[in-house]
C-alpha cells in the first residue's frame, strides 16, 4: 500500500499530558511497567478511534525522566503492535522532543526488539533509532535531507548500486520509517510534520 | 534469648556478620544489642529490619537495644527507621530526636516499596529534593542526575516483579573519611525478603545448570546474563541498565541473595565479584554505591 501526505492524518501525542489522562495522575516521571502499558493502551485508543492512516507524534519534551520499563511498555511494544502485518491500524510514529535522558531507554528498548523509530531530537535533526544496520541509517539520513526520493536519487547520493538501495529503502518503507508513495518516490516522516 | 551484638559500623561490609549472628534456632528470642553501634548507613539499616522480620516470623518479636550515641538515634530518627523498626522490634533505650540543624544530606527516607505507586513516590522525592546533592554535592552533570531516578526506579521495581513481596528502600549521601579520598558518594540500598533469585528463575532457567542450580548461579543468571523468570524479551532491562550505569559513574552494585552475593567491583573496592556460602538470608539485598565527581574528573 501506498500513501501521499494527503492520505496521512498527523496526531500528536504529549506523552506526559496523555499520562495524565490514562494513569490518572500527574506523571512528567514516565516509570514503571504499568505506566508504560497504561500510556499505550491509551494511544492505542486514540488511534483505533480515528480509523485511519495516521501518523502518531510521541512528544517527550515535558517528560523529566523515562525509565526503561516504562520505555518497554510505552514505545517498543506500540511500535511493535503496529509493524507487524497483523496490526489493527495504519501507523507511522515519530518520537520528538527527545533529550539524552529519553534517547538511552528509547535505543535500548527498541534495539532489545528488533524495531526501528524516527525521532526528532530536541535540538533538532531527524536520527533513526533502535536496531539499524549502516545501510539502514544511511539512506535514511538521505532520504531526510531530500525529503523525498527514490531510489535512483538515493544510490547517487550515496554512490551505491541501485538495486541495492531499493532493498535498503524497501526496508526501511516495511519498518515504518519512510512512507512510500505510489510514484516510486519515498517521503521523510518528517515532512509530514512541517507546518506543525 | 540469642544475643546478637552489632557492629560499630553496620553497612554493607558487616552486614553478613549481622546474619550469621542471627543464625540458629529459629525459635529463640533474639536481641539485637547496638549499644556500642557509631555508625549504619542505609544498606545497615534496611538490613536491621530485615533480620527483625525473619527473627520475628518463628520467634517472639526481636528486642532492640538502641545505640547508647544519641548522635546515632537521630541519624536513625531522621532516616525515618523507627517508623518502620516499631512493629517489628520490642525497643530498648532512648530515642534522639532528628536534629534540624544544618542541611540533611539525606536523599531519601527508609520507604516502603509494595506497589508501583511507592515506585513513583520514591521517584518523584528524588527529583524534588535530590538533584540539587547530586549536581552540586556530587558533581554530577545536570543531564546524567536524572538517571539516578531512572536506577532507583529499576531497583525498585526488581521488587515488586521479581520478589512477589514488599520492601525497603533508603538512600543517603556521604563524605567517605578513609576511601576513596574522602570523596562525598551515594549509597543506595534496596531490600525484600521475597522468593529471591533463585527460585524466582529455577523455573526458566534452572534446567540450563544441571546440577548446580544455587544461589549463585542464579545471580550469574541475571546479573550477568540479563535473564528472567519472564519470556518477553523487553524484560530483564532493568539490572543490566543500572550495571551500565553504575559502571560508568565509577561505582559499585551489589546483589545479595540467599548465600550468594554478586557485584561489579571498581578499582576502588577490594570486594569479590562473586561471594558463596555466606549465611543465609531470603530475598535479595542490593547496594548501590556512587562516588562524586573531583574537580579534575568534572573539568
Amino acid at each position: 500500500m501506498s500513501y501521499g501526505p494527503a492520505n496521512v492524518i498527523a496526531f500528536e501525542f504529549d506523552l506526559s499530558l496523555a499520562a495524565r489522562r490514562s494513569v490518572a495522575s500527574l506523571y512528567s516521571h514516565l516509570v514503571t511497567r504499568p505506566t508504560g502499558r497504561a500510556l499505550r493502551l491509551g494511544i492505542e485508543s486514540q488511534i483505533g478511534e480515528l480509523n485511519a492512516c495516521c501518523l502518531s507524534v510521541l512528544d517527550f519534551t515535558q517528560v523529566i525522566v523515562l525509565d526503561y520499563s516504562c520505555a518497554d511498555e510505552a514505545v517498543a511494544k506500540l511500535v511493535q503492535r503496529y509493524s507487524g502485518a497483523d496490526r489493527p491500524n495504519d501507523v507511522y510514529f515519530v518520537a520528538r522532543g527527545l533529550g539524552e535522558q529519553h534517547r538511552e531507554p528509547i535505543e535500548a528498548v527498541l534495539s532489545r526488539h528488533g524495531l526501528a523509530l524516527a525521532a526528532e531530537l530536541g535540538g533538532g535533526g531527524f536520527v533513526l533509532l533502535g536496531a539499524v544496520s549502516g545501510d539502514e541509517h544511511a539512506a535514511f539520513v538521505e532520504v531526510e535531507r531530500a525529503r523525498a526520493a527514490n531510489a535512483v536519487q538515493i544510490a547517487a547520493s550515496l554512490g551505491r548500486q541501485i538495486d541495492e538501495m531499493t532493498d535498503v529503502l524497501d526496508v526501511l518503507a516495511h519498518r515504518r520509517v519512510v512512507l512510500r508513495q505510489g510514484d516510486g518516490r519515498f517521503l521523510a516522516l518528517s515532512s509530514l510534520l512541517e507546518g506543525r | 534469648m540469642k544475643l546478637v551484638s552489632l557492629p560499630a559500623s553496620l553497612d554493607e561490609r558487616t552486614f553478613d556478620a549481622v546474619v550469621r549472628g542471627f543464625e540458629g534456632d529459629p525459635g529463640e528470642r533474639r536481641l539485637f544489642d547496638a549499644t556500642h553501634m557509631r555508625w549504619a548507613d542505609p544498606y545497615g539499616m534496611i538490613g536491621l529490619l530485615a533480620v527483625a522480620t525473619v527473627a520475628g516470623r518463628s520467634a517472639e518479636k526481636p528486642i532492640l537495644r538502641l545505640p547508647e550515641n544519641p548522635d546515632v538515634t537521630s541519624y536513625m530518627t531522621r532516616m525515618g527507621f523507627f517508623e518502620h523498626a516499631t512493629d517489628l522490634f520490642e525497643i530498648h533505650g532512648t530515642r534522639a530526636r532528628a536534629r534540624a540543624d544544618g542541611p540533611s544530606p539525606v536523599l531519601l527516607e527508609i520507604t516502603a516499596i509494595r506497589s508501583h505507586g511507592d515506585v513513583h513516590t520514591v521517584v518523584d522525592l528524588v527529583n524534588d529534593r535530590g538533584m540539587a546533592i547530586l549536581t552540586q554535592e556530587l558533581k554530577v552533570p545536570v543531564r546524567e542526575a536524572f538517571q539516578f531516578s531512572v536506577v532507583l526506579s529499576e531497583v525498585c521495581q526488581n521488587i515488586i516483579e521479581h520478589a512477589e513481596t514488599g520492601g525497603w528502600v533508603a538512600t543517603q549521601t556521604y563524605t567517605w573519611k578513609k576511601r576513596l579520598g574522602g570523596r562525598r558518594v551515594v549509597v543506595i540500598a534496596v531490600m525484600d525478603l521475597g522468593v529471591g533469585f533463585k527460585a524466582s528463575l529455577a523455573g526458566t532457567h534452572a534446567t540450563r545448570y544441571p546440577g548446580r542450580w544455587s544461589d549463585a548461579t542464579a545471580l550469574e543468571a541475571a546479573f550477568l546474563h540479563g535473564q528472567t523468570r519472564f519470556h518477553d524479551p523487553g524484560r530483564g532491562q532493568g539490572l543490566q541498565q543500572i550495571r551500565k550505569q553504575v559502571g560508568r559513574w565509577n561505582g559499585r552494585v551489589s546483589i545479595r541473595s540467599g548465600s550468594a552475593r554478586i557485584a561489579d567491583v571498581p578499582d576502588w573496592d577490594d570486594a569479590q565479584p562473586l561471594a558463596q556460602h555466606l549465611p543465609f538470608l531470603e530475598g535479595a539485598q542490593i547496594g548501590i554505591i556512587i562516588p562524586g565527581r573531583i574537580e579534575e574528573e568534572v573539568a
